[in-house]
């Protein structure tokens, strides 16, 4: 498996590490909502397709990504810097 | 500040080995320069950071993704989106701090915790190309870029600094193993370890 590193361009699966599932917004950190917890630590859709990731170049440039991979095929659609992707919803994973 | 010693230890073993007989394939030296610094820019200023440093090195240096430059005092290159790898006399790191602003980035001296080896001669690119998964023909890595990548788990910053020649820069607790490593590859196509 290939991912395109925005900064690098394509590199091995071996150098980069998978950091989990991006798909989920945390809840604001005074909230105490039980529900919006429970479903952010534990619930997980677990798609069969694409499914939004956060993995990090650690053998290259070491840059935080998000990659848009679908878990059938492991075709990978989409990868961007996540410090691009976190400022356009304000800064919060 | 404490004296430097090379970390190679008895793995260097100068003169000729390996090959085929007729004269070596590639040239292997330590060429671990008075001083290492990673340059950080904050987010958005890698080309104010690429200004400073050139500005003080004497280099022209880009901003773009794994761009870099080599002179005979000095060479620096990006290693990441925000950062460069700079190379270069013991007064660097004093005069590269007092000119990197606190509202451009930050530098980080790794003098002690980097080690360069140089490998050049006319199978440089098949010993490298044995090593990373990364393309080293001349097209796809011209002189002075620099690719950051891994053998295995040393992690390995390579820049090329000459036509048939490229400078690694590993950790220096891992550069007598991939010094080895190195003399290892390069056995088919003939080595000479030079100081």
């Amino acid at each position: 498996m290939l991912i395109s590193c925005p900064y690098c361009g394509p590199r091995d699966l071996s150098e980069f590490s998978y950091q989990g599932d991006a798909s989920r917004m945390r809840p604001d950190a005074a909230s105490t909502d039980i529900k919006a917890w429970h479903d952010y630590v534990y619930n997980r859709p677990n798609p069969a397709g694409p499914h939004r990731e956060y993995w990090q170049h650690t053998a290259g440039c070491r840059a935080h990504l998000i990659v848009t991979r679908d878990t059938l095929t492991h075709e990978i659609h989409e990868v961007t810097f996540a410090r691009a992707a976190l400022r356009a919803v304000g800064g919060r994973p | 500040m404490a004296e430097r010693l090379s970390p190679l230890g008895a793995a260097f073993r100068p003169g000729m080995h390996g090959g085929p007989g007729a004269g070596p394939g590639v040239r292997l030296s330590e060429v671990t320069p008075p001083s290492i610094m990673e340059a950080t820019a904050w987010p958005g200023r890698k080309g104010a950071l690429a200004e400073a440093i050139s500005a003080v090195t004497g280099l022209s240096l880009s901003a773009r993704p794994n761009a870099g430059a080599v002179s005979a005092e000095a060479s620096a290159f990006s290693i990441a989106p925000e950062r460069f790898l700079v190379c270069g006399g013991a007064e660097l790191p004093a005069r590269l701090a007092a000119a990197i602003t606190i509202e451009t980035g930050t530098v980080v001296d790794l003098s002690h915790g980097r080690t360069a080896l140089r490998i050049a001669g006319p199978r440089a690119e098949w010993v490298l190309s044995k090593l990373f998964a990364v393309d080293v023909a001349p097209a796809a890595f011209p002189v002075a870029e620099a690719r950051a990548t891994s053998h295995h788990e040393i992690f390995a910053q390579i820049q090329r600094t000459g036509p048939d020649q490229f400078d690694i820069f590993v950790f220096r607790s891992f550069a007598r193993a991939f010094w080895t490593m190195l003399c290892d590859a390069a056995e088919e196509v003939g080595y000479e370890a030079a100081g």
